[in-house]
């Protein structure tokens, strides 16, 4: 069995598998799973901010200008924003 | 170690008569045990409950087969359950009858002793309901001497509260006036 | 020297629980064990006990209500009986994986169908590896003294695991009999108050439940079952300390007249007190029988079991459970305990006492002369449903 290197110990992991650290999901990158990535139109985002409410992964950010994107270190292409944005700023587009 | 069978009806308190059995001789520092047929309870079916009472700890869990005492909450009972089913030749039959205990002798064919009480008149009159379970086991008491009158004042009073010098008067008047063949 | 006290064992359960003030008490009504949390209700409307009595709609909901309660910081307790317990299930191994010391009373009752609402143990059977520590009593001075000791046991920094204290429905839970009570004084001095290992608090960072990834899963249930096997140790010192304090001796594996017997009965449960009088009835004709009752069936104690029937010539394991198209549950673990041993004895495993059918003194005197009677290395059958009709 391919046992990796480096991960604690069966005495080293906490209790219960507890995590204490804050964060830490942050370290999990999930832009890897990713087929397609959003392209968001500045000229037709209204601003309106559906897009960062209805995003399940919480990783749509806003500029300084109001406007959104996302962050590709985590989103995972669901293509959500892209569907609920109403004027049509998000479009999906393959990977590549 | 004498074993006693309680007959009597949903609601009529057969299982609380072999607690306060249970609880008076455990207040005289013997050994006792109480525990209802295990099962469902339904108001009005016939019921059995049951005790143990030894001088030393009490260790069978299984239930109670033959007998050394049958207490009969209800009259009625007699006809409709074998009341002295597995009861010891020699046992003792407690029932709660207007009729002579000889009568009762003759009606069951049962060889042991058989002793009678109008429980349902004493709880009537001392209680106002015809709930004869502390009414018998004052019967029960008297007949077999297993624990004394006195100790069975704690626990009537324990279970009973405000309604327990009632109880305690019908239990009395129950060990005054059961007769035995 | 305190006062015997009479009382329904069930009851007697609840007062046991309610000197070890728990926080929070969470269950669901099932026969047998009904009266345990019904009198912990009473406690706490009387405003006796201190604790949040959450009347759940589910055992599911009740075993969450304890997981929450417990992973808030808090002293959780909760009690069931057969499909109660399999309604649990799918928290069962949530508790013990979170390492949550949630202690829980089984009034023990056959599982359906056909339904049945008396003893026998196949519902803790079913939930025998869900990572709980498991204790079984006899009689009800084991039930209240358990119960007591469990909380301290679950606590200990040591182990850190739910425990479930069983006792036989209706044998013991609808039982009245004498008991001794530890007072609150000596069962705070015994059991300190619970201090949590983390607490889900606004105040403290702390993630519980979390996804076990294939590298680090096998790590985490190795480490729940190096503290199930390192908690025997807690448990007998556990005991010893009740045994100096109380005087009673607890230990994984009792024996009675076990000295120069030839035969042995393995009981676990109230059987083993109906044992001992047919075990003094068979002594008393000269017959070289004795009695061995495993008290404590998870984590199972190998060791103890091979100590206590050294030098017998045959054991008879009586299971209230079967393992369809197996043998009983605690036979497979004596024989996988004693196989390779030298010298070890024959096993007949039989299984009785389902569903509420009575084991009498008989019973026990007729498979202990069965016992005598077997032969080492050749057993006629795997296993046997005793009494059956028919067979």
């Amino acid at each position: 069995m391919a046992a990796k290197k480096g991960l604690e110990t069966w005495q080293e992991i906490t209790l219960g598998n507890m995590v204490f650290r804050p964060g830490s999901a942050a370290e999990y990158k999930t832009g890897s799973w990713r087929a397609k990535k959003p392209i968001f139109t500045k000229t037709k985002c209204i601003k309106c901010g559906v897009c960062f409410i209805y995003c399940p992964e919480g990783c749509i950010i806003q500029d300084e200008q109001g406007c959104f994107e996302a962050d590709l270190d985590y989103c995972k292409g669901c293509g959500i924003c892209s569907a609920e944005c109403w004027p049509g700023a998000i479009d999906m587009v393959e990977e590549g | 170690m004498v074993e006693i069978r309680w007959h009597g009806r949903g609601g009529q308190g057969a299982v609380t008569s072999v607690e306060l059995l249970a609880l008076a001789a455990i207040e005289e520092g013997k050994f006792g045990q109480g525990f209802p047929s295990f099962g469902p309870e339904r108001r009005g079916a016939p019921v059995i409950a049951f005790n143990r009472v030894a001088n030393e700890r009490i260790k069978i869990k299984s239930g109670i087969y033959n007998p050394d005492v049958v207490v009969v909450l209800d009259e009625t009972l007699i006809g409709i359950v074998n009341v002295t089913d597995g009861l010891k030749s020699d046992g003792k039959l407690i029932v709660n009858t207007t009729k002579s205990p000889g009568e009762v002798k003759e009606q069951l064919k049962f060889k042991g002793a058989v002793a009678t009480v109008d429980a349902t008149k004493i709880a009537r009159e001392e209680l106002g309901v015809p709930i004869t379970n502390t009414t018998m086991l004052g019967a029960l008491i008297k007949v077999t001497g297993l624990v004394d009158l006195k100790s069975a004042k704690n626990p009537v009073e324990h279970r009973f509260g405000r309604l327990a010098q009632r109880n305690l008067n019908a239990l009395s008047r129950a060990f005054k006036e059961v007769s035995t063949n | 020297m305190a006062k015997r006290v009479g009382m329904e064992i069930a009851l007697a359960a609840a007062e046991a629980v309610a000197l070890c003030k728990p926080d929070v008490v969470a269950a669901y009504p099932i026969t047998p064990n009904t009266h345990i949390p019904e009198h912990l209700s009473d406690l706490v409307a009387e405003g006796k006990l201190d604790a949040e009595f959450i009347c759940v709609e589910s055992e599911h909901s009740a075993l969450s209500a304890c997981i929450g309660a417990s992973a808030a910081g808090a002293r959780a307790f909760t009690a069931t009986s057969s499909q109660g317990l399999l309604y649990m299930g799918e928290v069962m191994p949530v508790v013990s994986g979170m390492r949550l010391p949630v202690v829980m009373a089984i009034g023990n009752r056959a599982l359906s169908a056909p339904i049945n609402i008396w003893n026998d143990h196949s519902d803790i059977m079913s939930q025998r590896d869900m990572g709980w520590i498991s204790i079984f009593a006899s009689n009800g001075q084991e039930v209240v003294d358990m119960m007591i000791q469990a909380f301290k046991i679950a606590e200990d920094r040591e182990v850190m695991l739910p425990i479930n204290v069983n006792l036989d429905g209706f044998q013991l839970t609808h039982v009245v009999e004498a008991m001794l009570f530890p007072s609150q004084k000596e069962v705070e001095k015994f059991l300190p108050d619970y201090k949590p290992f983390a607490q889900v608090h606004p105040d403290s960072v702390v993630s519980m439940g979390t996804l076990g990834l294939p590298e680090y899963y096998a790590e985490s249930l190795k480490a729940r079952d190096e503290a199930m096997k390192g908690s025997k140790k807690v448990i007998v010192r556990t005991w010893k300390e009740w045994e100096k304090i109380f005087g009673r001796l607890y230990e994984p594996v009792m024996k009675y007249r076990t000295e120069g017997a030839e035969a042995l009965l393995v009981t676990m449960g109230s059987m083993g007190e109906t044992a001992e009088a047919a075990i003094d009835e068979m002594r008393s004709k000269g017959m070289p029988v004795g009695l061995v009752k495993l008290v404590l069936w998870r984590p199972f104690p190998f060791e103890e079991i091979r100590a206590a029937v050294k030098g017998c010539r045959s054991l008879v394991v009586m299971d209230r459970a079967v393992s369809f198209g197996a043998c009983g549950p605690v036979a497979a673990e004596v024989r996988s305990a004693l196989y390779d041993q030298p010298d070890a004895p024959a096993i007949v495993s039989e299984i009785i006492g389902l569903g509420g059918r009575d084991v009498l003194v008989q019973d026990f005197v007729a498979l202990a002369e069965k016992g005598l009677k077997a032969k080492k290395g050749k057993q006629t059958e795997e296993y046997e449903i005793y009494g059956v009709r028919g067979s």
